[in-house]
């Protein structure tokens, strides 16, 4: 089935991996904001406390089935030489290393906060709450590594999508760094200045970066990728 | 063998929603924190206790088995 | 003390009737400055015996002569010495021996007076209830403030011979926080935590320093059993009341000549007291029995007060660690309340959120009150916050400073209603007598019988 595929344009898993990983994307978004909502203890009669923190934990592990479909679709593409080590270990594969390979790291931090949510009774609390800090780093890793190797990243809807939830987890980590204003000044001043740096970047970065020219053959594509790449392709108009 | 219910004070920071899920034995303060009753528990209500023990998210609600 | 006999399980004999019923028992020939040596120590009081069981599985025999002896603990809870030791000889692990004279109360000196004054006194007790229960660490804490209990008991330390088989002993000095030298606190210190008390169960004789059972006394109760070994506990019952034996350490401070600590035995008047320590200055508003976590008591009742739990109960007081607070009328009672519910409050370490918010909130209401800004309201919302911040924390912080200031405003309820209508009084600009920091005053004195 794949040989039919591939002769009549980009595979199916090619659509899946890049529908997957943007619904992945959303999806850890709305953890964050639930996640925020869930420690500022924001609730109405409708919205009970337990509700929030139930639906925060189901996102979460939801994004993570998304996750792990992304995943394994890119690997199954044969388009790009994606293996199933690259998920895991980043910056080793051929198919723009730096670019993956941050998802890669996204995943593994993913993965750590998952499998000790999943075992928290067993673990103490203490060491259980500082891994859970790494959502907050695994968030803007996954945006750069989706801006850096999406091949959709110039299309208005996929654009649009990214920057809403970078809104909302932007609104997140100020409504997360107000409360409890001012103890422990340093750590929130630190929180909300590497969060403007961020943004500041991503500002600056993008429109010369992955919305300029070329950006496939900078970013790491495999050479044989980007020349001659199938006729069938042009015929269905995709961007590579 | 009865059951009752208690709080760890230090470990909890007032989520709230263990009175959601147990307001046959657990109201709120004024500042969010559980006051409990502690009287025995059985049957369906263990197992709401049970659930609210589980939904806690710092483990300070505490299912308890009366000590002979 | 390398022969020590073992203690037998048969009493000794009683010496005569006179030497066995008088006082001082534990400040006897108690130094003005500096520690008393271990020379002196030995002259004194005699050799120590062993209390190691003479048989390994057996209980040690000083156990059951403490338990005849009926020795509650000194560090305020008066909890029975005897059952404590059983509690931890029956839990599995090789025990440790805490000595507790981290005496975070202000208005409490009769811990570091022992350790630093007489500090072999409390290291003869440690050592027996090491023997008896057979554990090989010895920990003596002081409070960081405490410098010259410190310095004395390791000097102490130094100057007793090492023998083979006996506990290694070692000094720690704890914060001197009001809440430090309660047990699950000073454990947690002790494991390398904060000292803040943790939550219990398991307790502290059934896990604590390194998850061994552990036994904290105070300094005052080891200093105790040194002397129960010695002469047997017939000889310790000579004082006292029947419920309450032997003699016990209070700390007078307020309007009287000579403040400071004082040995009495269970049931003496407060009177005596008072006449011992030369009569009072100036007219007593009040007394404060127990330490900040106690009971105030009418100046008015003060001739017919007896110092023992069965005559304080009906005052709703207890001899506790034995602080014996004077308030003179020259004071503020209400500004002096407010000021003492402000530094309690202060003092939780804040990791129960009742404490947190009850505290503060009840510190506050006294506050207005104080001040004359409180709301109409006010006396119902201090019931209100009591009721909600007893028995809601880890430790037993917040139900003493409750205790405190509904006793406060029992005691001294004229004043309170006059500060809620017209505000602070002249009386409130009068120097602060209530202790917060740690004072020192003069040098403690050997005292004779206390009747």
């Amino acid at each position: 089935m794949t040989a039919t595929l591939a002769s009549a344009g980009p595979s199916v898993y090619w659509y899946l991996t890049r529908s997957t990983g943007a619904v992945a994307l959303l999806l850890l978004t709305f953890a964050i904001v639930l996640g925020v909502v869930d420690v500022r203890r924001w609730s109405t009669p409708q919205w009970p406390r337990f509700i929030i923190d139930s639906l925060h934990r189901n996102v979460s592990l939801l994004a993570m089935v998304f996750l792990v479909l992304h995943i394994v679709t890119s690997v199954l593409d044969s388009f790009a030489p994606i293996s199933l080590l690259d998920a895991f270990i980043p910056f080793a594969g051929s198919y723009r290393p730096f670019w993956l390979g941050l998802g890669a790291v996204s995943f593994d931090l993913l993965l750590a906060v998952t499998i000790t949510s999943l075992l928290r009774q067993r673990m103490g609390y203490a060491s259980w709450r500082a891994i859970h800090w790494l959502t907050y780093a695994s968030w803007p890793i996954a945006l750069l590594h989706g801006f850096g190797t999406g091949s959709d990243v110039k299309s208005g809807w996929l654009l649009a999508l990214s920057i809403g939830c970078l809104a909302l987890v932007l609104a997140s980590v100020v409504a997360r760094a107000l409360a409890g204003w001012p103890e422990n000044l340093g750590r929130r001043g630190t929180a909300l200045a590497g969060t403007g740096g961020f943004s500041l970047f991503l500002l600056l970065w993008l429109p010369g970066g992955p919305l300029g020219s070329e950006w496939a053959r900078r970013s790491g594509t495999p050479p044989s990728l980007i020349a001659g790449s199938h006729s069938a392709k042009k015929s269905t108009g995709s961007h590579r | 063998m009865s059951h009752r219910v208690r709080v760890n004070p230090i470990m909890c920071e007032a989520h709230g929603m263990c009175a959601e899920l147990l307001p046959e034995r657990i109201t709120l303060d004024e500042w969010g924190y559980p006051m409990i009753d502690s009287e025995p528990l059985s049957g369906t209500l263990l197992d709401h206790a049970r659930r609210a023990a589980q939904a806690c998210p710092t483990f300070a609600l505490l299912v308890e088995r009366e000590r002979p | 003390m390398s022969n020590a006999p073992s203690l037998m399980a048969a009493e000794p004999a009683l010496p005569e009737p006179d030497v066995a019923a008088s006082l001082p028992r534990l400040l006897t020939g108690i130094p003005g400055h500096g520690a008393m040596s271990l020379d002196e120590h030995l002259s004194i009081h005699g050799l120590a015996p062993s209390a190691r069981p003479r048989r390994r599985r057996e209980e040690s025999p000083l156990i059951a002569r403490i338990e005849r002896a009926g020795l509650r603990g000194r560090g305020g809870a008066s909890f029975p010495t005897a059952r404590k030791l059983r509690a931890v000889a029956s839990s599995r692990g090789r025990p440790v021996v805490v000595v507790n004279a981290a005496e975070g109360e202000p208005a409490s000196l009769k811990d570091r007076t022992l350790t630093h004054s007489l500090p072999h006194l409390v290291l003869d007790g440690g050592e027996l209830a090491a023997q008896a229960l057979g554990a090989e660490e010895l920990i003596v804490c002081v409070c960081e403030s405490a410098l010259a209990s410190a310095e004395s008991v390791e000097a102490a330390i130094a100057e007793r011979p090492r023998q083979r088989g006996a506990a290694q002993v070692r000094l720690v000095v704890v914060p001197d926080h009001y809440v430090a030298g309660q047990e699950s606190a000073l454990v947690n210190y002790l494991n390398g935590g904060s000292a803040k008390p943790t939550f219990t169960p398991p307790m502290p004789f059934e896990q604590g320093v390194r998850r061994r059972p552990t036994l904290i006394n105070n300094a005052e109760t080891l200093a105790h059993i040194a002397l129960i070994a010695r002469h047997g506990s017939q000889w310790f019952r000579r004082l006292g009341t029947a419920p309450q034996p032997g003699s016990t350490l209070v700390t007078l401070s307020g309007p009287v000549p000579h403040p400071g600590v004082y040995e009495i035995e269970h049931g003496c008047s407060l009177s005596s007291l008072l006449g011992a320590a030369g009569g009072t200055t100036a007219g007593v508003s009040a007394v404060l029995l127990g330490g900040y976590a106690g009971t105030w008591i009418d100046g008015e009742l003060l001739r017919g007060l007896t110092l023992s739990d069965e005559h304080l109960a009906p005052h709703g007081a207890a001899v506790g660690a034995g602080v014996v607070l004077l308030l003179s009328e020259a004071a503020c009672p209400v500004a002096e309340t407010a000021r003492v519910a402000q530094w309690l409050a202060g003092q939780s370490t804040r990791q129960c959120g009742p404490c947190v918010n009850g505290l503060d909130a009840l510190a506050g209401t006294v506050k207005e009150i104080a001040g004359g800004v409180a709301q109409a309201n006010a006396t119902q919302r201090i019931a209100r916050l009591a009721a909600l911040v007893r028995r809601r924390g880890a430790c037993g912080h917040p139900d003493g400073t409750v205790n405190f200031i509904l006793s406060a405003l029992e005691t001294f309820a004229p004043a309170f209603a006059d500060h809620a209508r017209h505000g602070p009084c002249d009386a409130c600009m009068h120097p602060a007598e209530l202790p917060l920091g740690v004072s020192a005053p003069g040098a403690p004195r050997e005292r004779g019988r206390v009747r």
